[in-house]
């Protein structure tokens, strides 16, 4: 009761401030809302809240035009797109490590860039600590876009048309690092995926009706994976070693960044929504199909110091045991989270 | 209760509301005394004895020639404190010093409250808050070269240069990192020079502390460091700790204070 009349009034009261403040500011008039701006009402409250860097129509674009142009490699040839495909939720599907400038291979799979509003780190290892400061892994990666920021300011100052578009939004003067930044995030954090048909179930939504397979997978995902793939992001953001390698001399995961030992082969839950769409899987891609997900952890699973304790069964053994009809209940279930609203979105697509 | 909570809820939002249209005024008349002064910072960098020059040969203790050319670290969270414990911090308090810019080295501190100041602290580096807040501006702006890309966080102190010693002829340390086992950040406080029983801030006095960092000291401290088997230092790991060891211990002294009557 209280907070559905304190929202409102604390809203009206900020227009009134913001409209005091920039008596001149622009009104974007567009028949859709800016994407970002919606909180979903099945998602628990956002990291990033759409209040930290308001939705508007101009920086949105801006912002998407930065992610779609490959000025910000090295060489013009790589794009924050080139590796992050809508179609495929913003992953690379097929790829199980991506090419960067000149056909050079990264570390890991590149992720699905979805719902990043709700994230409270980023990267498999966590090695980023917030969505604004995101674009600079890749942007300065040797084996992706290779760039600097600096650089990266300076092709866009003598451009032809980003520094009028910046300058509408914020201000006369060259194109700092902060408003590059905060632009690129108004596209990133925009990326919201919430219609799939499960959500449209969850929310009672017309069309939202999964078959009886469906709700019989949602069971066992519920019973056998729900600890770690958690609420409807599908992921409770920890760090977990799900069993995969011994030992993790090539990549320690989120050892890198903290210099735990008990933190060693340990790498971020990733999301399963649009997972069908998201191939290859885990932080290398080294699953092509969702059945080998689901073979590994039936029969896949080894031991090492780390491994999660999920995975250790009451009887010894290790993985997350399923019968043949669970396993087909669990597929059906898994290829309800597809949602095809945001894969297809024009408003996200590279723009015309 | 209901009632009670909505009318506190009010009147926090009024009263925001007001302090947001009082900042949109442009003619607000201050008729107030002062009753805050300022004071500046000079941080001189030097090996030993020397003032450091770019390409100059120097020895460390333990016998190792090098030459520097660069030389930048980040000073934060500037605290006063006086005798009875209770202290100032400077808001918004990042600094970045290069050796390179001459101006980077002198900063005044404004807003100081007048009052007697028997103690100085302050951080080499950048607390984890800051380092988790997404897009900074300033000294903390992250095209500022002090800041790492593929893992967030900045860079807190960088020192490059030539080393005969060394394997392939030169050493880079960039030293950073604010979680886990990895944390250099380092809180240092500073004694008075001999002599400076306070600093006295004032409406006419505005103190001038002229600080020393002693790149000596990065090398030989509570951790040896030798050209020889450490050259290369570039994330945040355990070598990058064991120089935050060493910068954290004497490396920056207050030299003198010009009480700037």
């Amino acid at each position: 009761m209280r907070r559905a009349w304190t929202v409102p009034l604390a809203a009206v009261l900020a227009g009134l401030l913001m409209a005091g403040c920039h008596p001149d500011a622009d009104v974007l008039s567009s028949a859709e809302p800016v994407p970002g701006s919606v909180v979903p009402a099945n998602f628990p409250p956002p990291a990033y809240g759409p209040e930290l860097n308001a939705p508007d129509r101009a920086t949105f674009e801006l912002g998407r035009s930065l992610f779609y142009d490959p000025l910000l490699s090295r060489d013009s040839t790589v794009s924050c797109g080139t590796c992050h495909r809508q179609t495929d939720a913003f992953a690379d599907a097929g790829q199980r490590l991506s090419a960067g400038v000149l056909g050079h291979r990264g570390l890991r799979n590149a992720p699905p860039l979805q719902n990043l509003r709700w994230r409270r780190t980023l990267m498999w290892d966590g090695a980023v600590a917030h969505i604004e400061n995101l674009p600079l892994a890749p942007l300065t990666n040797a084996q992706e876009m290779d760039e600097t920021l600096p650089r990266v300011l300076a092709k866009l100052n003598r451009h032809p048309a980003y520094p009028a578009r910046f300058a509408s939004i914020y201000g006369p003067g060259p194109i700092t690092s902060y408003q590059f930044l905060r632009a690129l995030a108004q596209f990133t954090a925009a990326l919201t995926s919430a219609n799939s048909r499960y959500d449209q179930y969850v929310r009672h939504e017309p069309g939202g009706t999964l078959s009886v397979q469906e709700l019989r997978g949602l069971t066992v995902f519920r019973a056998n994976c729900a600890s770690c793939h958690a609420t409807d992001l599908f992921t409770d953001e920890t760090y977990r070693n799900n069993g995969l390698d011994r030992s993790f001399a090539q990549d320690s995961g989120r050892a890198r960044i903290t210099g735990r030992p008990d933190e060693r082969g340990l790498f971020k839950v990733p999301s399963l929504r649009n997972v069908a769409r998201t191939a290859p899987y885990m932080h290398d891609g080294r699953f092509q199909t969702l059945d080998q997900v689901l073979d590994h952890y039936d029969h896949g699973v080894v031991p090492s110091g780390t491994l999660d304790p999920l995975l250790r069964r009451p009887d010894g053994s290790l993985g997350i045991r399923l019968d043949a009809e669970q396993r087909a209940d669990l597929r059906a279930f898994l290829l309800t989270l597809t949602d095809d609203a945001f894969l297809h979105n024009p408003q996200l697509a590279p723009p015309r | 209760m209901l009632f009670r909570t909505l009318s506190t809820t009010l009147a926090t939002l009024l009263l925001g509301a007001t302090l947001g249209l009082t900042a949109c005024d442009d003619d607000n008349p201050t008729t107030d005394t002062p009753t805050s002064g300022k004071l500046n910072f000079e941080f001189e960098n030097v090996v030993g004895s020397q003032s450091l020059t770019f390409g100059n040969s120097y020895t460390t203790l333990q016998g190792d020639q090098f030459t520097v050319s660069k030389f930048n670290y980040i000073i934060s969270n500037i605290k006063l404190t006086k005798a009875d414990g209770s202290s100032w911090a400077e808001p918004e308090s990042y600094h970045l010093v290069k050796q390179a810019d001459m101006t980077s080295r002198n900063f005044e501190v404004s807003g100081v409250p007048f009052d007697d100041y028997t103690g100085l602290t302050f951080t080499i580096g950048v607390d984890a808050a800051r380092n988790t807040a997404g897009a900074q501006t300033g000294a903390l702006s992250p095209d500022n070269d002090m800041y790492w890309g593929w893992t967030t966080g900045y860079i807190f102190l960088k020192m490059e240069g030539t080393s005969q010693q060394s394997p392939t002829g030169a050493y880079t340390y960039h030293v950073g990192g604010f979680q886990g086992l990895y944390n250099s950040v380092r809180t240092v406080s500073l004694p008075l020079p001999a002599g400076v029983t306070s600093l006295h801030i004032s409406a006419t006095q505005t103190p001038q502390l002229h600080l020393k960092a002693d790149v000596q000291k990065l090398f030989t401290g509570p951790k040896s460091f030798r050209t020889s088997q450490i050259n290369h230092i570039m994330s945040a790991d355990s070598n990058a700790v064991r120089l935050a060891m060493n910068y954290a211990a004497g490396m920056f002294r207050l030299d003198h204070v010009h009480s700037g009557e």
